[in-house]
């Protein structure tokens, strides 16, 4: 397998958001993070795609401590990632999250996952939050389903709650661990969409997916990985065309084949 | 024949007595039970630590020996002059948090990991994501052990009339006394601790289909 010097050649001179320096990570005996160093600047949309098992997931958990690392640093903002404490929570809710399997608060309708975040973390008043939770659902084209429960919604309609309730914290980087894997094909296109909308706004987005379509259309940087390392970084339409390593080449092969 | 009828104001007393011990203890084991079980799953190690020790302490203790503890250790130590009921509520509530703690901490687990992840990626403390997103979703698994748990703790407080605290079973020993026929006095007796403790499996059943309903 040939690696090819990486080049950041978007990150440009933007301000950096989130960097990675060196970041390692062991599960075990698997090396599942290695010398990963990746700058995501304000209001990038970076897509990171690689065969399963390649890392790309613990990398997105990494960025907001639910996986810690063994070494290097991972900096938000200028800070760099407290230890578990009042201080990572403080970090966390200016990170947003949205995983795999929604996750949504279970025991809260629709309306209160949107509001729990800001009235019991950022102290926002209940009408203010209220409001504020109604504008977002409606954006994410929700709003008439906010008094039922998670488990009465769709796959897709739970995911859009979902980022809702991420975006309500007013967060500064979004974080997307494979968000439409777990949906049923003719929902994934309304999860995409509000993610596009969101990209297109200007939102720092990492978003760890299979949907090449999104990473075409809304990435600025695609970063592939495989075996726990970043292989290439290029802009989408470099990377699709005329990918550069060979194990990304091998990989594009593979999924454009059917 | 007339056991209950002449002795009512006794039978009474124990019948109070009891409800009253067990309602005590079961509030103080809930509430010990409650927070040690969130020290067992807490991210800091002294925590984890404590509530371990707490738990394999009091759940391989024989409740007599907490009694004689109680009774006979604590007052000349640490609080000389508290009423046998107090002492009673101690070993009793001490004793039970035990296995409260152990029901709660098995309901925890049945709550998908990913409440907890998707709770704190918002921001929220350890003290936050346990009290409202974990523990409201682990009542339900927790309800049916803990009914079981609040049995044994109405049929366990029969210990503490052994050391003059008024209680139920312990009328049985005044009336003996007095001479009447035991057997009768048992079966009274045993049929007060039956509608004690089918009133709570009673409650918690009724618990138990609100919860799902809730759903």
């Amino acid at each position: 397998m040939s690696e090819v010097s990486v080049t950041k050649d978007t990150a440009g001179a933007a301000e950096p958001l989130v960097v990675l320096d060196n970041v390692n990570k062991h599960f075990g005996a698997l090396h599942v993070l290695q010398d990963i160093d990746l700058t995501i600047a304000k209001g990038e949309v970076v897509v990171v795609i690689g065969p399963s098992g390649s890392g790309k997931s613990t990398l997105c958990r990494t960025i907001n401590r639910l996986e810690t690392i063994d070494s290097g640093t991972i900096t938000v903002d200028g800070k760099p990632l407290p230890a578990e404490g009042r201080q990572l929570a403080k970090l966390r809710a200016d990170v947003g999250m949205v995983f795999q399997s929604f996750n949504l608060f279970a025991h809260k309708t629709v309306l209160e996952n949107v509001t729990l975040g800001q009235i019991k973390v950022r102290r926002t008043p209940k009408a203010e939050a209220e409001k504020r939770a109604r504008e977002l659902l409606d954006r994410v084209g929700v709003g008439n389903q906010a008094d039922k429960y998670p488990a009465q919604l769709s796959g897709g309609q739970q995911q859009r709650v979902a980022i809702a309730r991420a975006l309500a914290m007013g967060p500064k980087v979004m974080l997307f661990d494979e968000p439409t894997s777990a949906l049923d094909p003719e929902m994934i296109n309304e999860v995409l969409e509000v993610m596009q909308q969101l990209a297109s706004e200007g939102m720092t987005m990492v978003v760890v997916t299979h949907e090449m379509g999104f990473a075409r259309s809304a990435a600025n940087r695609v970063v592939f990985m495989a075996d726990g390392r970043i292989v290439e970084e290029a802009t989408p339409d470099q990377f699709f065309s005329n990918p550069r390593s060979d194990r990304a080449k091998d990989f594009l092969s593979k999924i454009l084949q059917h | 024949m007339n056991v209950l009828l002449d002795n009512f104001a006794l039978f009474r007393e124990g019948f109070l007595g009891t409800i009253s011990l067990t309602a005590t203890s079961a509030v103080l084991a809930l509430v010990l039970g409650v927070v040690i079980a969130g020290f067992r799953v807490s991210p800091v190690p002294p925590l984890r630590a404590f509530g371990a020790a707490w738990v394999t302490l009091l759940r391989n203790t024989p409740l007599v020996l907490l009694f004689l503890i109680a009774f006979f250790i604590v007052p000349m130590v640490l609080f000389p002059g508290m009423s046998t009921y107090l002492l009673g509520v101690l070993a009793l509530g001490f004793y039970t948090s035990a296995f409260v703690c152990e029901a709660v901490r098995s309901g925890i687990n049945t709550v998908a990991v990913g409440q907890a992840e998707a709770a704190r990626s918002l921001g929220m403390t350890f003290g936050q994501t346990l009290s409202l997103i974990v523990l409201p979703q682990a009542t339900r698994t927790v309800v049916a052990p803990m009914s079981s748990i609040m049995i044994a703790l109405t049929k366990n407080s029969a210990i503490a009339g052994a050391f003059s605290v008024t209680e139920l079973f312990g009328v049985q020993k005044d009336l003996s006394d007095m001479g009447y026929n035991i057997m009768v006095v048992f079966m009274w007796v045993a049929l007060a601790y039956l509608v004690i403790t089918f009133t709570i499996s009673g409650l918690f059943r009724l618990l138990e289909r609100r919860l799902e309903v809730a759903r």
